[in-house]
Parts: structure tokens; C-alpha cells; sequence
């Protein structure tokens, strides 16, 4: 560990290395934290099953990718797919648990998780998988900074959708409906939107961001069946360090945790990385509850 | 629910009849002798997060990081009075090298089970200062956090096997069945468990809990020392989990960091699943709870092989979604009508 340190120390840039690393995974997480504070803002849930979505959509490129797609088209299919997921599960199970109280959706949402994680681990088979693009790489300081090219795409094709729905949700009649409910449902059902159907609407479309984030993820980073849940709770910590409605913070702060993350693995080892995950969540939640305490402020 | 803690005498008649039964289950039915010690586990393993969780409101989904807490402490307690643990676990546990004789093994457990509830107990003083002051998506996503932290964390140090886990010593063939010892080990810490919270939640501090899940705010201005409240109830659900992760580990035999030991998908999800399943916030409710789930499971567990998870976690949705009150709460409901019914929720502005 010490020496790995000393090793960064030494050569700045690996350093650069993995900032760059970092900040490319980072729009990844910041794509599905986006969908994340979506659904949390307009229905009240904490949508656990988040990196399950994730991880379909992954899993649907890969497939896709061995059947001769071209990944890059795999991806609005995914998109497509798990929009239709997010319908289903919506009418079936998340319509019951609005409005309801939060242990209920935590513990139905986490349900779901479990079984996606494990109806994929059963049919495609719990290994790594990724769909390999065959894009090379571009070399910097004489090879010893190098970006994969299908990282840089991911990136680019993930802030690019980031910046679609930002628009959706401000420019367009259904997004702007989305957002009056999100502020204040009574009086948006009373001006004749009809909530219910917003919900459902904010619900798929996070599943499609989540498919869409995670079909681009699977072509440059392995992904796994029970991958889901770090997923789940990098959106999660996302999400609670920008703040909710704060979509320049989410950026950030997604981008700061890719970047945290390829320093920490890299120091402590691999196999830590997602304990580290978990521990920077539980510090960010009691930083957070600490400076809340500070100003004597308890949120529910 | 305080009329359900209330001894009357077909009460009292009832419990010593189930007491008999449990004494006297692994002489008439040895078969299902370990399905019996699993239910018993599951009962303090429900108990214990229904204490935290129904009762005072705070809903932990990472209970089980005690649990694995628990089963690891016990197996370096049992393994370490007599051997090296780090060589024990570099050698797998077997072979010749490591032969436990009567006395040692059940020295082992004998110190080995009080010291998983101590040290579950202390890992829950630590954190509850921390944790608790947490509430609703916030404590509930951070205890998932910790939960699968510690097992990630556990896999990662080869001194107690790392990723591919650690065995608790193998029971000496003249000690006979310890299957038995288990047994009653598990009954003990279930009856003293149901027990010692039948009796905490008939004094004040029973009532301070749910006075915490109540509204905690009215509840510190009307006085509840709540923090020292919930840090109390954590540490004692915790000592019971640790213990009883113990028991479990002794009864699998293989503690694997991520699938047995702090086994987020499996035993933690499950034991809150048998607590709102059977009741939240009731005495009895983990207890049916408990009982319904392990018969349910280890009836459909042959049918269903390789989807069994798949299974449980319909199950999970459906009773978070569609019977969220329980069978004791629905019970209650139905039958229990001179007991009252709540006030009907008022419709928030």
C-alpha cells in the first residue's frame, strides 16, 4: 500500500493516469445518479434496484456485441429494453409504493434487486463480461499516459445524454410536467396533470438513462451480475453530496468520486475498491449528518 | 402491543408447552435436527432486527454485518486458544495439524459465543454514535453500506482466509453429535432473547423506543434521552446477533466472507423480510415470522433449485408491497377488535 504510494509519488504521471481514468468512469456514475435524483425528487424513492438497471443494460450490449452487433447500436436497444422493464415494474410494483413509507420502498426496491441480480447471474452466468469495441488507444508523454478510445466515447456519448434529458426536462411540455410534479403533486394533479402517469413516465425513462448508462459502460468496463449494488450506492452518495435538483453538483461530484476511486484502487488494491465504495459512503453520510448537526437541522 | 406481553395463565401454559417442545424436538424428530437450529437462529436473527427496526424505527438493512461479525470473532476465539490462526487458515482447517479434542472444542465455544456477542456489542457502541443519528433513506442506505463493506473488507485479509474463507474447528468424534449442543445452544439464546425482550419492552425503556419510532423530535422534547435510547437497543440487538452469528457459524462449518458471513442477499435481507412478514413492531411477529419463512423455505428449496434467491426475492416485493402489516398485525386487524383500532392517518396538506 505505502508503496504504491511511493510509486505515484514517483511518477506524476500515473498520477495523471488515473485522474484521467477517473473522470472518464465518472460520467458513467453521473449519468445513473442522474436518473437516481430523478426518481428520488419526483416520487420519493430510492430507486435500489439503480446498478441492476445498470447491469442490464450492460448485459444486453454484450449479448448484442456476441450476436455481431456493433455495441454503439446496442445501445439505444438497451435503452429501449430497459424503458420497457422500468414500465412493467412500475404498474406492478413501484405504483403501490408511492406516497408509502420509506422502509417499504427501500426493502421492495432492494427485493428487486435481488432477483435481477440473480435471474441474471443464473441465465448469463456470474463472470465478467464486456463487449469488446476494437478501438485502440491514443498515447500522450511518450506512451505513458494513455486513453482508450472507446473510454473518451463512453464519456462523450454519456454527457451527451445527460445534456438530451436536461433539455427534455426543461424545453418539452412532458418534461416540464415532470418537474411541476416534482414540486408539488397536489397542485399538479389539480391543474389536470395527471400524476400517476408522470410517475410512471420518470420511472421508465431512469430505467432506459440506467440501460443507456450501462450499455455504454459495458464497452469499456467489465461488468458483472452482482455488480449492481455499488453501482446503486455511488448514486446514492452522488446524489447526497450534489443534493437533490442540483445537476451541475451531480456532475461533480460523480466525476470526483471516478476520480477517488481510480486513486483508491490503485493504492489499496484492487480487491478493496468497492469496500472502499461502501466505507467513502458511510463518511459522506456522516460528514453529512455532522454538518447538519452543526446547524441543529435533522432531515427526515 | 403491550397486551401481548401480558402473562395470563393459558399464557403461561402455552410457552412451557412450546418450551417442552423445543427441549424435546431433537429426540423425537433428530432428522431435521439442523432445519430446528436454523429456525432458531433466524428467530433471535428477526428478533433482533425487529427490536431496532419495528420497534424503534430505525429500519437497519446491514444487521448482518453483526452477524459476520460474530461468526468470525467465535471461529478466531475457538481456533486461536489452541492454534495459530493464520497458519490454521493458510492450511484450510484440515488436515492432521488441527485436531480439536472435547475439551478444547468446547472451551472454544465456550468463550468463543460470549466473546461474538462482545465484540458485536462494541462494533455497535462504536457505530451507533455515528449511525444513529441517521434517519429514514440515509440510515437505511448507510447500514446497507456497512454491511457489505465489512464483507468486502473481511475478504481482503488472508489472516482469516480472505476470499475463500475459514473453517471453524471441526468437532472431536468422541464429543457424538454436536448437531444436539448446537441445538440447545440455539434454543437457549432464542428463549433468553424473546424473553429478555418481552421484559425490556414492558419497562419504560420499551416505551421509549417507541416513542423514538413515534416521532423522535416530540420525543426528545418531551425528555427521552434518545440517543442514549437507541444506542442501548442497537447494542443489545447487536450482542444477540453476534451470538447467534456465532451458533451459525458453528453450524455451517464454512464461514464464506461475502455468502455466509455478512451475507447482505441471503440472511440480512431475510431477517427483515420474517420480521415484517410475521409483524413489525411486535413481540410475536418475528417469532411466526421466523417459523413461517424457515418451514416455507425448506419445504419449496428442493423445487426450485437454482432459483431459489429468484424466489425469495418475489417474496421480499410482494410482502414489502402487498401484506406490509403482517400476519400478526393482520391478525390484529381482524380478530383483535377490542383492542382498537389506530386513528386513521390524517391527510397531509
Amino acid at each position: 500500500m505505502i508503496g504504491n504510494l511511493l510509486i505515484l509519488l514517483e511518477a506524476p504521471a500515473l498520477g495523471l493516469q488515473l485522474v484521467i481514468d477517473g473522470i472518464l468512469i465518472g460520467a458513467v456514475f453521473a449519468l445513473a445518479a442522474y436518473g437516481m435524483a430523478l426518481v428520488w425528487g419526483v416520487t420519493g424513492i430510492v430507486n435500489v434496484c439503480q446498478g441492476e438497471f445498470v447491469m442490464l443494460g450492460g448485459f444486453v450490449t454484450v449479448l448484442l456485441a456476441e450476436q455481431g452487433m456493433p455495441p454503439l447500436l446496442a445501445v439505444p436497444v438497451a435503452a429501449a429494453a430497459l424503458y420497457l422493464l422500468g414500465w412493467i415494474l412500475f404498474q406492478t410494483v413501484i405504483v403501490h409504493l408511492i406516497g408509502r413509507d420509506m422502509f417499504n420502498s427501500v426493502l421492495a426496491t432492494f427485493g428487486i434487486a435481488i432477483v435481477l441480480q440473480q435471474v441474471m447471474a443464473r441465465v448469463f452466468g456470474a463472470a465478467d463480461r464486456i463487449a469488446e469495441s476494437g478501438l485502440g488507444s491514443w498515447f500522450f508523454f511518450d506512451g505513458l499516459v494513455g486513453v482508450a478510445k472507446v473510454k473518451a466515447l463512453v464519456f462523450a456519448a454519456c454527457i451527451a445524454l445527460g445534456a438530451a434529458l436536461t433539455l427534455f426536462l426543461t424545453r418539452s411540455r412532458q418534461g416540464q410536467a415532470i418537474r411541476a410534479t416534482a414540486q408539488e403533486p397536489r397542485a399538479a394533479a389539480t391543474l389536470g396533470i395527471e400524476t400517476r402517469a408522470v410517475y410512471r413516465l420518470t420511472y421508465a425513462l431512469n430505467a432506459a438513462i440506467c440501460g443507456a448508462a450501462g450499455a455504454l459502460a459495458a464497452m469499456a468496463y467489465t461488468i458483472h451480475p452482482y455488480g449492481g449494488l455499488t453501482y446503486t450506492i455511488r448514486c446514492f452518495m452522488i446524489v447526497v453530496v450534489a443534493g437533490l435538483g442540483n445537476l451541475a453538483g451531480v456532475l461533480w461530484a460523480a466525476l470526483g468520486l471516478g476520480v477517488a476511486e481510480s486513486f483508491a484502487g490503485f493504492i489499496l488494491g484492487a480487491q478493496y475498491q468497492i469496500a472502499f465504495v461502501f466505507a467513502l459512503l458511510v463518511a459522506v453520510l456522516v460528514l453529512r449528518n455532522w454538518r447538519l448537526k452543526r446547524k441543529r437541522l435533522y432531515l427526515q | 402491543m403491550r397486551s401481548a406481553l401480558s402473562l395470563t395463565p393459558a399464557r403461561l401454559l402455552l410457552l412451557i408447552a412450546l418450551l417442552a417442545a423445543g427441549v424435546a424436538a431433537p429426540l423425537v424428530a433428530p432428522a431435521y435436527q439442523s432445519q430446528a437450529t436454523e429456525l432458531l437462529l433466524f428467530i433471535v436473527f428477526a428478533l433482533a432486527w425487529d427490536l431496532v427496526g419495528g420497534q424503534m424505527g430505525y429500519n437497519s438493512f446491514g444487521n448482518v454485518l453483526f452477524v459476520g461479525l460474530g461468526m468470525y470473532v467465535s471461529a478466531i476465539v475457538q481456533v486461536g486458544l489452541f492454534y495459530n490462526v493464520g497458519l490454521y487458515t493458510e492450511a484450510k482447517g484440515g488436515g492432521t495439524a488441527f485436531v480439536f479434542d472435547a475439551p478444547q472444542f468446547l472451551t472454544g465455544l465456550a468463550v468463543g459465543i460470549p466473546a461474538a456477542a462482545l465484540a458485536s456489542a462494541l462494533a455497535a457502541w462504536l457505530l451507533g454514535s455515528l449511525v444513529l443519528t441517521m434517519r429514514g433513506h440515509y440510515f437505511a442506505i448507510c447500514t446497507l453500506g456497512l454491511g457489505i463493506a465489512a464483507g468486502q473488507i473481511a475478504a481482503g485479509i488472508p489472516w482469516i482466509g480472505a476470499g475463500s474463507g475459514m473453517l471453524t474447528p471441526n468437532p472431536p468424534a468422541d464429543l457424538g453429535n454436536v448437531g444436539v449442543l448446537l441445538y440447545y445452544l440455539a434454543l437457549g439464546l432464542a428463549a433468553s432473547c424473546a424473553a429478555s425482550f418481552a421484559w425490556l419492552l414492558s419497562t419504560p425503556f420499551g416505551l421509549a423506543l417507541n416513542a423514538i419510532r413515534d416521532d423522535e423530535d416530540k420525543a426528545e422534547a418531551m425528555g427521552v434521552r434518545t440517543h442514549a435510547a437507541k444506542v442501548t437497543a442497537w447494542v443489545i440487538a447487536a450482542a444477540f446477533l453476534g451470538a447467534a452469528g456465532a451458533i451459525y457459524g458453528n453450524l455451517v462449518r464454512f464461514i464464506d466472507p461475502t455468502e455466509t458471513a455478512f451475507a447482505g442477499a441471503t440472511i440480512g435481507v431475510w431477517m427483515i423480510l420474517m420480521a415484517l412478514l410475521g409483524g413489525k413492531g411486535t413481540l410475536l411477529g418475528p417469532i411466526v415470522g421466523a417459523v413461517v419463512f424457515q418451514l416455507t423455505k425448506e419445504l419449496t428449496w428442493t423445487y426450485l433449485i437454482g432459483w431459489q434467491r429468484v424466489a425469495l426475492g418475489l417474496l421480499i416485493v410482494a410482502v414489502a408491497v402487498f401484506f406490509p402489516e403482517g400476519i400478526v398485525g393482520f391478525v390484529t386487524e381482524r380478530f383483535g377488535g377490542k383492542r382498537g383500532r389506530p386513528a386513521p392517518e390524517e391527510q397531509a396538506p
